[in-house]
């Protein structure tokens, strides 16, 4: 503890380290997610009830392929696919912000309340505007996606609100999200019954979350979006990780907090309303995805590129696998819902060994 | 109520700051009214932090002296008045900037997971960062030159988690060393440590404040510790400064019976000749004049 003179005498054989760089591990589980995006994206592609093999894919996408391959690869399977990689990065990226946010795995826009704020604006103009997702593209492009990201916003701020106490503990904001949840869910349900058969059908077939209905219409919003948020979002990840510290050693550190929170909300809840209006609600994506990077870059904070890869990774795959290993057209958003609730519950009885964390 | 002025030189020379690229500009309280809700905890407050010195504030519990920290470390903005760094309201200056010159280490950061020390400290050179300056040699150097100052060395890449209490408390100064600011808050750095590790962190930010020049406000609650390693107390109570001068000026059995409602004696200390706190427990028959409390304090040796 003697000579704390900083600059001069330091150790300057350790002192070149990598310092705050990427870890290689985090580097390693990010490639591995980009490679199996794309892997599962040329599966995706080439399952369905006009099967082609991967290698067909390829020389299609790479212009060498039969005008009957391009029809159904440009015209068919890539809006899905591409769809369900945005859609899927979208959530990813979402759930690790608003759980790195908030320092606690269960708060995803799932559970917040974001999702079914966004899910009961898209039904209400579904339901209310007498269109379906399949029909009047107009409403798709514009109406749909700004109706449910009003819905997400508006239920981002009301829950916020109700868990500010000079600050958010994270425990009041699941439980208001919950809430919240439960309530969307029902003024959802309700519109459902007072609406049309027709447009209740379509309502309640888009509320499992499906790709189905995708096309390059639909896909647009989710890539504007991805392009708007993702660097703002990656602006923000020093302060993400400072974050984690405190509020109060935040602020000591120069962040200035409330409006990095604010960033942070807006960024997920966009990110999130443009997921939900393209597919409807892919259910656990946003929570699964970081949770499963985070363990695999052993990080203490789950890293958002590769959250938003892995995202891609299991709407991409749970897609394909639907449509080519389970009979008939299941929903992705069943799919997702299986693997999904299950780790949630895991999480929760794993969560008690270190309550002390929040 | 010490009115004598204090000792216009405290301390030998200070050294010189290190090369910081932000001069140290002087904390001060002008009439700074806190209030939590309703409850008001000071009016109108003015208290100067002199430059190069460790300043303790200590007062009973509720006394607000941890809220004062605060206020001057712009956790908590005065609804009144303002806190002033080299003259400009604290508030009013980018957070960022106020980071380059006043660090503080609040009472419970939450440990992060799955970070190495090395990590944890590097969160330090956070103000000195942005998307255009990036971290560089410099920046490992200051961080490495942290974990020598804190002993950590050789922890450096275990993960923070597992570290004890007291490595723990040290990876924390480091932190805020790293910050390499001018001006270093503290509320409570001893909390939770056995003796031994108090004076560990204690002759760590005397030895910050001795060989870097730092100025140092911190609050304790261990008042012979306080007279120990302070160039200055402030004892704060009743929404007001009871008394505010060097150790021997503040530490009377007058005041420690005004503000902690202690009574005691002081002698000095043997080893260092700083004052010694000696609770006096009441006569068996007055048990009652002297209120609750003492007989607590008397059992150690210390209250606040």
């Amino acid at each position: 503890m003697t000579g704390l003179d900083t600059n001069r005498t330091a150790g300057v054989s350790a002192g070149n380290r990598a310092g705050r760089g990427v870890p290689a591990r985090v580097v390693a589980v990010t490639v591995a997610c980009l490679l199996a995006a794309v892997a599962l994206a040329l599966v995706g592609i080439a399952v369905g009830s006009s099967s082609l093999t991967v290698p067909d894919v390829v020389r299609t996408l790479f212009g060498g392929g039969s005008p009957a391959h391009e029809l159904v690869v440009f015209e068919l399977r890539l809006p899905r696919v591409v769809g369900g990689l945005l859609v899927g990065a979208a959530l990813g990226l979402a759930g690790a912000l608003t759980q790195t946010f908030a320092r606690n795995p269960l708060a995803t826009p799932d559970i917040l309340g974001v999702t079914s704020g966004a899910a009961l604006g898209a039904v209400s103009a579904i339901v209310l505007a007498g269109g379906s997702y399949t029909v009047g593209a107009g409403l798709l492009t514009l109406g749909l996606p700004a109706v449910a990201t009003l819905g997400a916003l508006g239920t981002a701020a009301v829950v916020y609100g109700f868990a500010w106490r000079g600050g958010v503990d994270s425990y009041r904001l699941i439980l208001i999200g919950i809430g919240a949840t439960a309530t969307l869910g029902g003024l959802t349900s309700y519109l459902i019954a007072r609406a049309q058969i027709t447009e209740a059908a379509a309502a309640s077939q888009w509320l499992v979350g499906s790709l189905s209905g995708i096309s390059w219409a639909s896909v647009w919003p989710v890539l504007l979006a991805l392009v708007v948020i993702v660097p703002i979002a990656l602006a923000q990840s020093a302060n993400l990780g400072i974050s984690q510290l405190g509020d109060d050693i935040s602020v000591g550190l120069g962040v200035a907090v409330q409006r990095h929170r604010l960033i942070v909300i807006v960024c997920a809840v966009v990110l999130t309303a443009a997921a939900v209006s393209a597919s409807g609600p892919i259910e656990f994506v946003a929570f699964v995805a970081p949770q499963i990077v985070r363990r695999l870059a052993r990080t203490g904070r789950p890293p958002l590129v590769s959250s938003a890869l892995m995202g891609a990774v299991i709407v991409t795959g749970g897609d394909a696998f639907a449509r080519g290993v389970l009979p008939g057209e299941v929903p992705v958003g069943i799919v997702t819902a299986v693997i999904g609730a299950p780790y949630l519950i895991w999480l929760l009885t794993r969560r008690k060994e270190r309550e002390s964390l929040s | 109520m010490s009115t004598s002025p204090r000792p216009a030189a405290p301390m030998p020379a200070v050294p010189a700051m290190p090369p910081a690229t932000h001069p140290a500009g002087a904390l001060e309280a002008r009439g700074v009214t806190l209030a939590y809700e309703r409850s008001v905890v000071f009016e109108g407050l003015d208290l100067r932090i002199e430059t190069g010195e460790i300043t303790t504030l200590i007062g009973a519990n509720g006394s607000g002296k941890s809220t004062l920290l605060k206020a001057f470390g712009r956790l908590l903005a005065p609804t009144a008045g303002a806190v002033e760094l080299g003259g400009r309201g604290i508030r009013s200056m980018a957070t960022r900037e106020v980071a380059r010159q006043l660090a503080i280490l609040p009472q419970k950061p939450l440990t992060p997971q799955a970070t190495s020390v090395r990590d944890l400290v590097s969160r330090g050179r956070h103000p000195h960062q942005s998307l255009f300056r990036p971290w560089t040699p410099d920046d490992s150097r200051i961080v490495d030159a942290a974990l020598r100052d804190t002993g950590l060395t050789e922890l450096a890449d275990r993960d923070a988690a597992s570290l004890s209490g007291g490595q723990l408390q040290r990876a924390w100064i480091a932190l805020v060393l790293a910050q390499q600011a001018p001006i270093i808050l503290l509320d409570e750095p001893t909390t939770f440590l056995d003796l031994t590790h108090q004076l560990d962190v204690l002759r760590l930010v005397r030895s910050i404040n001795r060989e870097r020049g730092a100025t140092v406000v911190m609050v304790l609650h261990d008042l012979t510790l306080a007279g120990r390693y302070s160039d200055r107390l402030v004892v704060v109570g009743g929404g007001r400064v009871i008394a505010d001068g060097a150790p021997w000026e503040v530490l009377t059995p007058g005041i420690l019976r005004e503000a902690f409602d202690l009574d005691a004696i002081v002698i000095a200390d043997p080893s260092t000749g700083s004052p010694l706190i000696v609770p006096v427990d009441p006569a068996p028959d007055a048990g009652t004049a002297t209120g609750n409390g003492t007989g607590t304090s008397a059992r150690t040796g210390m209250q606040g």
